[in-house]
């Protein structure tokens, strides 16, 4: 009789670290960790005694102490008294604010470049080739330069529309052009404004809820509810409505030439125009491009069933095209605004106080605490920038085919 | 019969007629204006838009570039020149074309050797660009960034040819173990490289610099339009590997490694790239050993490569991605362990699926290194909008400089993006 016996149990060898699958990756592992170890130690080491040696040391005290900088463009109150953390904020809302004008101007210029880039008409389509190719092909950096030059060098002086015959005007007596920067009516909300804001909120909800009860009626009974002009309705008498009842409340305050300069109205300065101008036509450009490859990417054969099941072309593209369309479109495009964000922070070359002139510039070289400001605005971006990926990531899951 | 019937018809034509040309208004050129340009009468109106855009933007733009002035010394001549017209003075060009070039610090004697760089840098790009070249020429390529090194700081020859004999010392033993395991060739390259250059360094005498064959300039006094081609060039090189790297290392099963590479990706990714500008020009030299003075150049183009390695991570990743796990199946069932599957099943492919993704950053990373001079480096913008515009000589003329540089910018980058498309459809070796 053969008894099986069990082969005899290998003994760990030194050389089984390396050549063993088993033990391979922690060893590996291993090695990572120390070499990190040892770069974090040596790099720290070095922080500690270079911050010795030049007296320093790492607090954000300085974020309490006052500013004593004048920021010209601000949304909420500043003054040069204010502290440090307090023009930081003021940075974060400008960044916000120019990101935010961007990314929809961005979104306009795009899609109707796209758009027209698959145009029959020849012309119009070389047309937006060559917009496409222009933008994307010279530095952001050098269009926020030239549109600021456009907006300085350009532009006449305020004291160019002075006189009986001046020698500018200004745009339906309402928008100022110039040098400083550009001046539109600002609206004044007298008493019982905030109804007719509420009714004008209330009345977009409006809009989706019935828009939402068309689709439910079309889907459970077939019976098709007009759907642009009750929609163009329902946004627009309500609030009309609601202005000349309340004796209209909301008036505009028009910028009048006030001595050498504007008063009245908003103004908008030139490096914001510039900023918001620049990244809107060079983000523009990639987003024309986005656009074209997501209709493009609708197979021909999509577009034909419709035909062939008899919807009509402008349901074609509502019900088939668009749907399929948006699906490749949106992820690039919510990653161009995470650009369009990052970008905003050229603001420092045309002198616009978003959050890294203010915290990374001159904060920075005021206090000379560079370790700390700079962290501060890192994190920052940093957030935004994770907040839209998990944004995105929503999305992802959302939009994903629904497959077995 | 036959003749009965010939009577009975009075004509019958025995040779066939020849096609009549289509009528005028449906062939050649009408037929494509009609089909292209006015087919609709939506269309038509979007046509004249069009052509009325067109001629807004040249009868604006052709008189005043082709009236421009090339010969003055300054603005103010050339303005005396035009005498009220709107026109451009070139001359701004013509007169400081060397600044735009090369920054205002470098001699104008030693212009030819960043020239014959640039000019060897063609023929280095060459055979990594166009497959069809033969093999060996790559052996310049890997020569190219010692040449280019000297040539463009100059000093001492010693210094490049210890980096490079570092380089050749890592390689043969590299080969030599590798038949062994690729981690040992791998580290046991590195180390002989390491040993090289720490005995090479020690071999260099003090104050060779001084009499060198070429004189050394520092690398404050690079500027100009050269100084964005150095940045771009040298920094999406030396992130292609180190991309790769950190692509591997986050599709690897050691949580540890992949932890840190999506730590470091998604950081740099997250952040703007002029904040890490701000950390090359304000922090990171208390990261350095005190006493040790590393020049900003070096910094930047630390940050810089940082930066890019990061986006050309992702790009890597989403060919890694791409590829049919039966791949990575199929190379574990030949038997090849790790590093073969990777060098020569995975990586080949998922490069080939990259490459116009790897372009665009590229394109992109060079777009970027203007902003540079935010943190005071005389890049061609730093150019444009510090020396030029602030000279008495020239200050006021900004668009024929914002011209040139876009000039530039626009050949180089729209060359790049003709090349990734020639390459795309080149390596198209699928589904036609």
């Amino acid at each position: 009789m053969t008894t099986l016996t069990d082969p005899p149990k290998e003994s760990f060898k030194l050389s089984m670290l390396l050549n063993d699958t088993r033990y391979r990756s922690l060893t590996m592992q291993a090695i990572a960790a120390l070499l990190l170890a040892l770069a974090i130690v040596y790099l720290g080491n070095n922080l500690i005694q270079n911050l010795r040696a030049a007296g320093l040391n790492i607090s954000y005290g300085f974020l309490g102490s006052a500013s004593n900088y004048d920021i010209n463009q601000t949304l909420i109150e500043y003054s040069s008294r204010s502290t440090h953390l307090r023009a930081a904020v003021v940075g974060i809302l400008n960044t916000l604010l120019v990101a935010l004008l961007a990314c929809a101007t961005a979104t306009v210029f795009g899609v109707i470049a796209g758009v027209l880039r698959l145009s029959p008409n020849w012309l119009v389509r070389k047309l937006m080739a060559v917009y496409v190719e222009i933008f994307r092909n010279i530095p952001v950096l050098i269009w926020i330069i030239i549109i600021f030059t456009v907006m300085t060098a350009s532009m006449p002086a305020p004291s160019a529309f002075r006189g009986e015959d001046p020698a500018s005007s200004m745009l339906f007596g309402a928008f100022a052009f110039t040098n400083r920067g550009v001046y539109v009516p600002a609206p004044v909300w007298g008493a019982g404004s905030m109804v007719v804001v509420a009714v004008f909120v209330l009345s977009i909800i409006g809009v989706f809820a019935y828009r939402r009860y068309a689709t439910k009626l079309l889907y459970d009974t077939g019976k098709l509810l007009p759907m642009f002009w009750p929609s163009v309705g329902i946004f627009l008498l309500p609030a009309i409505l609601a202005f000349f009842i309340m004796g209209s409340p909301i008036g505009l305050d028009y910028p009048e030439l006030k001595g050498f300069n504007f008063g009245g109205g908003i103004k908008i300065g030139a490096p914001l125009i510039a900023l918001w101008f620049a990244l809107s036509i060079y983000t523009g450009a990639f987003i024309a491009e986005n656009v074209r490859a997501g209709i493009q990417a609708v197979s021909k054969g999509q577009t034909e069933a419709a035909a062939a099941l008899g919807l009509r072309p402008g349901r074609v593209m509502n019900l088939v095209v668009l749907p399929q369309a948006l699906r490749v479109i949106i992820p690039p495009l919510i990653s161009q605004y995470l650009n369009i964000t990052k970008n905003s922070s050229l603001a420092i070359a045309v002198g616009y106080a978003d959050v890294t002139a203010t915290l990374g510039g001159i904060t920075l070289n005021q206090t000379g605490r560079a370790i700390e400001c700079v962290l501060l605005l890192m994190l920052f971006y940093l957030t935004i920038s994770l907040l839209i990926s998990a944004f995105m990531n929503v999305y992802n899951n959302a939009a994903k085919l629904k497959e077995r | 019969m036959s003749d009965t019937h010939a009577q009975s018809v009075a004509f019958v034509r025995e040779t066939a007629i020849p096609p009549a040309a289509p009528p005028s208004t449906a062939a050649g050129p009408v037929k494509w204006v009609r089909d292209n340009l006015f087919p609709t009468w939506a269309n038509a109106l979007l046509t004249v838009a069009a052509l009325y855009v067109i001629w807004l933007v040249l009868s604006s733009t052709l008189p005043w570039i082709l009236g421009g002035i090339w010969n003055t010394n300054s603005l103010a001549a050339c303005r005396e020149i035009l005498d009220g017209r709107s026109a451009a003075c070139f001359s701004v060009l013509t007169e400081r074309w060397h600044q735009l070039l090369y920054g205002f610090k470098y001699p104008s004697e030693l212009y030819w050797r960043p020239n014959l760089a640039l000019l060897l840098l063609f023929f280095a790009a060459a055979p990594v660009l166009f497959f069809d070249l033969p093999r060996k020429l790559l052996i310049f390529t890997g020569l190219y960034p010692f040449i280019a090194y000297w040539l463009i700081w100059g000093g001492t020859i010693l210094a490049p040819l210890v980096a490079l004999a570092g380089f050749i010392a890592g390689y043969l033993v590299y080969a030599r173990l590798v038949k062994a395991s690729f981690a040992k060739g791998f580290l046991g390259g590195i180390a002989a490289a390491v040993i090289v250059w720490g005995i090479g360094g020690y071999l260099i005498p003090e104050g060779a610099s001084d009499r060198a064959m070429l004189e050394a300039i520092p690398s404050r006094d690079l500027g100009g339009f050269m100084l964005n081609l150095m940045l771009g060039v040298t920094c999406v090189s030396l992130s292609l590997p180190i991309g790769i790297a950190l692509a591997l290392g986050r599709q690897s099963h050691l949580p540890l490694i992949k932890g840190i590479c999506v730590v470091f990706i998604e950081f740099i990714r997250g952040v703007p790239l002029i904040t890490l500008l701000f950390v090359a020009s304000v922090m990171l030299a208390y990261f350095f050993p005190p006493e040790s003075t590393v020049d900003l150049f070096l910094r930047v183009v630390i940050m810089i490569t940082m930066f890019s390695s990061a986006y050309i991570a992702e790009v890597i990743r989403g060919g890694l991605a791409a590829l049919p796990k039966g791949q990575n199946e199929a190379a574990d069932s030949l038997g090849l362990d790790y590093a073969q599957a990777i060098r020569l099943i995975i990586l080949p492919q998922a490069l080939k699926i990259s490459i116009p993704g790897i372009v665009n950053i590229a394109v992109g990373l060079f777009k970027d290194t203007t902003l540079v001079s935010v943190i005071s480096l005389f890049d061609i913008v730093g150019m444009i909008r510090g020396p030029i515009l602030a000279s008495t000589d020239w200050n006021g003329v900004y668009w024929e400089l914002l011209m040139f540089a876009s000039v530039l910018f626009f050949v180089v980058c729209y060359g790049i993006s003709q090349y990734s498309q020639w390459l795309e459809r080149r390596l198209a070796t699928d589904h036609r």
